[in-house]
């Protein structure tokens, strides 16, 4: 995965959303668990740039005690790690919190991907990835801790689609989409979760119930009349991203 | 194998001479086309002049078929008026007034409606060849009678028409229409195949590959069975001489007597090794009523195994005379060889009423009997004997001591006799004759004991003082001393001819095993195969559990690389004597000097340049040591085991040598193309990295950003290289495994085509997908690396080009996706090389980097999938498509996608 992030180099950095984020009083705080000290060192640097507060840790062990002992906001953890599985120490950190965890895996990893996001990660990224593509990862798993909000208040903007979940209406420049249950039910649930990877088991289990989970060609035919509705290529989608092997994601504008 | 026609000819009941040839075409299943070579071979009688009438043809309306009808004669079918539907049915009063030399009558196992002469057809043409009319009929195997429960089990169909397969067998002629599997399902799909409507549902569960395959191959052996049985009695009646390398059938004889189970394995082992059906048969006689109750069991248990072990098992209903029951039906089911038991001998009373076994052997003049032996002390032997084989019969010493003394008493009576015509001192000369039967069917004590019974009952009864031992004449004195000289003497030589005579069959016999040996040794392939083929040799020719250990390459610890049966494990005390065999190069455990209490015995296998492995005996009959017949046996197996496996060890060295050089020139070529498409896009980020760190401030802004985005895309190439790289690994070691969904191809051509953002600058890449695509069943993963591959490549080789294309739809229920660029193309005759690993490293062509593996690993993917991959010419005169295909696999549930074109240009 790549590199929907902007071509802009970290030296150029200094736009104003930056200002607004350092400046507020309780920076949130990311826990960077990653062996490699290149790795640390880049996040480290791009991080504190935007505004985060970042705590280390270099092993699974020192991840999970960092976890318990730092209260960080996010963690994001290599799955990959010398000393334990990565998705031992996912679990043992679920054991104690609800922190958000963003995992970092290597691409063909995609069962694995897919085990630590019904292991409790709250999204993933593969390895290499540009720092835009982690920054909004970060923002849309702080955002669904810090909401709170009720599905039915949720209106979720994005170019010219409008989708107010509260209302029912979905709306394509300025034109009410007609959408079947089923499809609307999809969009709803990625609403919910913009900006963040849903995988198939979900929206199979969300909207067609458990004993569905094998039929992801159900899931296929209709995400691809949805996209048709909302006037979305998959070839070169707006709204909805394919994550290969895992889910969908509905793309966000920040 | 003896055919019935031939048994049947034996036995003077030959059919006359009058009777027309049957011809049958036998087929695995409808419509492999059987009345079509029917029809084809009618024609080509017609042309040559005979007298060929159509009696009764179906074509269904086939028009090829059809055809072949032209210019025969057709006559009539005969209308009968049933319940339901008048039925056609063959006129066989027509052809019989009609007498053709050649009468077609399609499908012999039909059952005619009610109302005809027979309620079977092939009874018709019965009626007809009895006339001397030729037939050429066809036949579907199902319907053969003895593979009913075979069809049932294979087809679940019940055939109802069969055919008894004594009519196939009495075919003069069987010809086999042979179509594979896949090209009928494909006629049937073709409607080339009659199917009756209401048989529909039936048949296309009849027609799975599954099915037919079985079918095929029950034909085949049908009709293999048949030309096994013509070239044998071709054979036979030629004088050629035997081993027959066909089809055996194996028959052995079971009794309630306690060496039943020892017959079966024995005959079961034969089997195994003719590679022979094999078939146990009981007879059950009023006698057997009146059996003690552990008998009865005896006999089921014996029957039950024969079963386990694989035979056929039958229970003959039979009168008294069990042999000739046996030999019936023998004869009926082209049995070649008979396995009885050698009978128990209880004294005199045997001698007068002759056993089964005897009755067979005597009877059984076209068929090899083995008589198995009870003895306790020696493995029975199942060698094949000559027919009548009676000189092996050894049997105990009551019995050679009655037939010793009976020679005497006849002789003794012969010469009472004689004596009224001829002088007495001659008489000596008849007991002479005693002693030599006795020499040659007994053996040399026996003689000796003849000539000394037969000095004194000469003495006794023939010299004077009669019925004293007393001698009173000297001439006589002189004659019956030299009768006894002579006696011994005549004995001593008739025996040791015989024992000669026993020498040199045993000696044909090691020979004749130990070539059987070496053919199946040097036939074998591999290294697996000559070791199977030599425990299986030892152990069935000494009847004991053999082993092959051998030491793995680089270790002197032995293992076992074969076992016949199957061993895993050896004692401690076993692998100690096997241990010390490898070491001293000598035989070691059961029965030698050394380690004795080891139950193998292992013998060196060894050739010139040393030892290669032990082979190992394990008798588990008691026996204290080999005899040595089956010592030299063993040696000379051990001996040939050793070249053979000797030599499959130097070929497999070869290999790996050839192999290793292979991969080596492998390797080195791999690492060039590696560091050099690794090197390229490094030496950019280098330079333009070290262009920032030293003079970041001197650069103006612009050219920064060029720097970096330099270093961006050069590091996403890189990448995308590595992870080619990891595929062509796991490609290369066979750990790829697509992990499949129901994948729109439209997701993975964004997805593609995000990655390659930078990469596809500039280029103006037209998508035109079907709108009535299907979803492919794949790997999402892999098939956008497949794509990733081919857009680049697409980019890189674009030539200054700026357009590519990308098309994708359905063809001949495949799926294919196309990849074009307008560059400057590949050759014809390269279009082929570019998918090997490293032909783009061998061409030298260091112009573009990343490319050398792209194409190999979109084969190799390709291929993990069931799809291939092709570089074609471009679309206009210029450029390449690279086409990709897929097999189009049906959707779980019914739902189609509707979904709209997306033909769209994506920059």
């Amino acid at each position: 995965m790549t590199s929907n992030e902007s071509d802009v180099p970290p030296a150029d950095e200094n736009n104003p959303d930056d200002a607004s984020e350092l400046a507020r009083g309780d920076a949130d705080k990311i826990l960077i668990v990653d062996d490699e000290p290149q790795i640390r060192k880049f996040l480290r640097i791009s991080l504190t740039a935007h505004g985060y507060d970042v705590v280390e840790a270099a092993t699974g062990a020192e991840g999970v005690s960092q976890a318990a002992g730092e209260k960080p906001d996010l963690i994001i953890l290599d799955l990959g790690l010398p000393d334990f599985d990565g998705h031992q120490v996912l679990s043992k950190i679920r054991e104690r919190s609800q922190t958000p965890v963003i995992v970092l895996s290597v691409r063909a990893g995609e069962a694995e991907k897919v085990r630590a996001l019904d292991g409790g990660a709250e999204d993933y990224l593969t390895k290499p990835f540009g720092i835009g593509e982690l920054l909004a990862r970060i923002r849309a798993a702080l955002r669904k801790r810090g909401d709170g909000v009720e599905p039915r208040e949720i209106v979720f903007r994005k170019g010219d689609l409008i989708a107010d979940l509260g209302h029912r209406r979905v709306t394509l420049r300025g034109e009410e989409v007609k959408l079947s249950r089923k499809e609307y039910d999809i969009l709803k649930l990625l609403v919910i979760n913009a900006g963040r990877v849903v995988t198939h088991q979900q929206i199979l289990s969300e909207v067609w119930g458990p004993n569905h989970l094998e039929d992801t060609h159900y899931l296929r035919i209709h995400v691809g009349h949805l996209r048709q509705k909302l006037d979305d290529d998959p070839a070169s989608p707006t709204y909805i991203l394919t994550e290969p092997g895992v889910g969908y994601r509905l793309a966000t504008d920040d | 194998m003896t055919t019935n026609r031939e048994t049947d000819a034996a036995d003077g009941n030959a059919p006359a001479p009058a009777r027309g040839r049957l011809k049958i075409f036998l087929g695995a299943a409808p419509g492999v086309g059987k009345t079509y070579s029917m029809l084809e071979d009618a024609q080509r009688r017609a042309r040559d002049g005979i007298d060929v009438v159509v009696a009764l043809v179906e074509t269904h309306g086939r028009q090829e078929t059809d055809a072949l009808l032209r210019g025969l004669e057709i006559l009539p079918r005969r209308t009968l008026l049933s319940r339901e539907r008048p039925h056609q049915e063959l006129d066989v009063d027509a052809v019989l007034a009609r007498r053709p030399k050649l009468a077609l009558i399609d499908d012999i196992a039909h059952a005619n409606a009610p109302g005809s002469r027979h309620t079977k057809r092939y009874k018709d043409v019965q009626d007809i060849l009895e006339a001397g009319i030729d037939v050429y009929t066809t036949l579907n195997v199902q319907h053969l009678e003895s593979l009913n429960d075979v069809i049932a089990r294979i087809a679940r169909i019940r055939v109802r028409e069969t055919l008894p397969d004594q009519v196939l067998e009495q075919a003069d002629e069987i010809e086999l229409i042979d179509l594979p599997p896949e090209d009928l399902i494909e006629r049937l799909r073709q409607g080339k195949v009659f199917v009756p409507e209401q048989a529909a549902r039936a048949i296309s569960h009849f027609f799975s590959r599954g099915n037919l395959t079985a079918l095929r191959e029950l034909a085949m052996r049908a009709a293999a069975e048949r030309v096994d049985a013509e070239m044998l009695s071709y054979m036979r009646a030629h004088g050629v001489s035997g081993p027959w390398p066909t089809r055996d059938r194996v028959m052995v004889c079971v009794h309630e007597g306690a060496l039943g189970q020892k017959l079966v394995r024995a005959t079961q082992r034969m089997a195994d090794r003719l590679r022979a059906a094999w078939i146990a048969v009981h007879v059950q006689t009023p006698r057997e009523e009146g059996l003690k109750d552990d008998a009865k069991d005896r006999i089921q248990e014996t029957m039950r195994l024969a079963e386990r072990l694989g035979a056929e098992v039958v229970s003959l209903p039979g009168a008294h005379d069990v042999a000739s029951e046996l030999l019936a039906y023998a004869r009926q089911r082209n049995v070649s060889r008979i396995v009885v038991g050698r009978p128990r001998t209880r004294g005199l009373r045997q001698m007068f009423k002759k056993s089964v076994t005897h009755t067979l052997v005597d009877q059984a003049k076209s068929f090899e009997v083995m008589v198995v032996g009870n003895e306790e002390d020696t493995a029975p032997d199942t060698t094949p004997l000559a027919v009548p084989g009676l000189e092996e019969f050894k049997a105990s010493s009551w019995k050679d001591f009655g037939l010793a003394t009976l020679s005497i008493v006849f002789a003794g009576l012969l010469a009472a006799i004689a004596e009224m015509f001829v002088p007495l001192q001659t008489l000596a000369v008849i007991f002479v004759l005693p002693v030599l039967l006795t020499a040659v069917r007994v053996g040399l004590i026996w003689s000796i004991y003849v000539s000394l019974l037969g000095f004194e009952v000469y003495n006794f009864f023939f010299t004077e003082p009669r019925f004293t031992i007393a001698i009173e004449n000297r001439e006589d004195l002189f004659v019956l001393s030299l009768y006894l000289a002579i006696a011994l003497l005549t004995g001593n030589i008739a025996s040791r001819v015989r024992d000669q005579a026993r020498a040199s069959r045993q000696a044909a016999r090691r020979t004749a095993r130990l070539y059987e040996f070496s053919q199946r040794v040097a036939g074998a392939a591999g290294r697996d195969d000559v070791l199977w083929a030599v425990v299986h040799h030892v152990a069935s020719t000494l009847q004991c559990r053999s082993l092959v250990l051998l030491a793995k390459p680089k270790s002197t610890k032995l293992t076992i690389e074969a076992g016949y049966p199957p061993e895993d494990e050896l004692t401690e005390n076993a692998a100690a004597a096997a241990d010390w065999s490898w070491k001293h190069g000598k035989p070691a455990g059961w029965s030698t000097d050394t380690l004795q209490s080891s139950e193998w015995l292992f013998v060196p296998l060894r050739t010139a340049s040393g030892i290669v492995g032990l082979l190992g005996v394990a008798f588990d009959d008691g026996t204290a040591s080999l005899n040595p017949e089956q010592r030299r046996l063993l040696d000379a197996v051990a001996d040939q085991a050793a070249v053979a496996i000797e030599r499959t060890n130097l070929a497999a060295s070869m290999q790996d040598a050839r192999v290793l050089t292979e991969t080596e020139q492998l390797r080195s070529a791999l690492l060039s193309s590696i560091s050099h498409d690794l090197r390229t896009p490094l030496v950019s980020i280098i330079g333009s990295a070290t262009s920032l760190v030293n003079f970041g401030d001197k650069i103006p802004r612009d050219s920064r950003h060029e720097l970096l985005r330099t270093i961006l895309e050069e590091a996403e190439r890189l990448n995308r290289f590595v992870q080619n790289l990891l595929d062509m690994t796991r490609l290369g070691y066979g750990a790829l495994q697509p992990k499949r969904d129901w994948t729109d191809l439209r997701d993975i051509v964004g997805r593609a085509l995000e990655r390659l953002k930078r990469a596809l600058d500039g280029f103006n890449v037209s998508i035109d997908i079907a709108p009535d695509l299907p979803l492919l069943f794949v790997d999402p993963v892999l098939m956008e690396q497949v794509l990733l591959n081919l857009l680049e490549n697409a980019a890189k080789y674009s030539g200054g080009t700026d357009r590519i294309y990308l098309r994708a739809f359905v063809r001949d229920n495949k799926i294919v996706i196309r990849v074009t660029d307008e560059g400057p193309g590949i050759p014809e005759n390269e279009r082929e090389l570019v998918f090997d690993m490293f032909y783009r490293v061998k061409a030298g062509d260091t112009r573009i980097a990343g490319t050398g593996l792209g194409l190999a690993i979109c084969r190799g993917l390709m291929q993990a999938h069931g799809g291939t991959i092709a570089a074609l010419a471009g679309e206009h005169g210029r450029g390449t498509t690279i086409e990709l295909s897929l097999p189009r696999k049906e959707m779980p549930g019914a739902e189609t996608t509707d979904e709209k074109s997306a033909s769209r240009s994506a920059a």
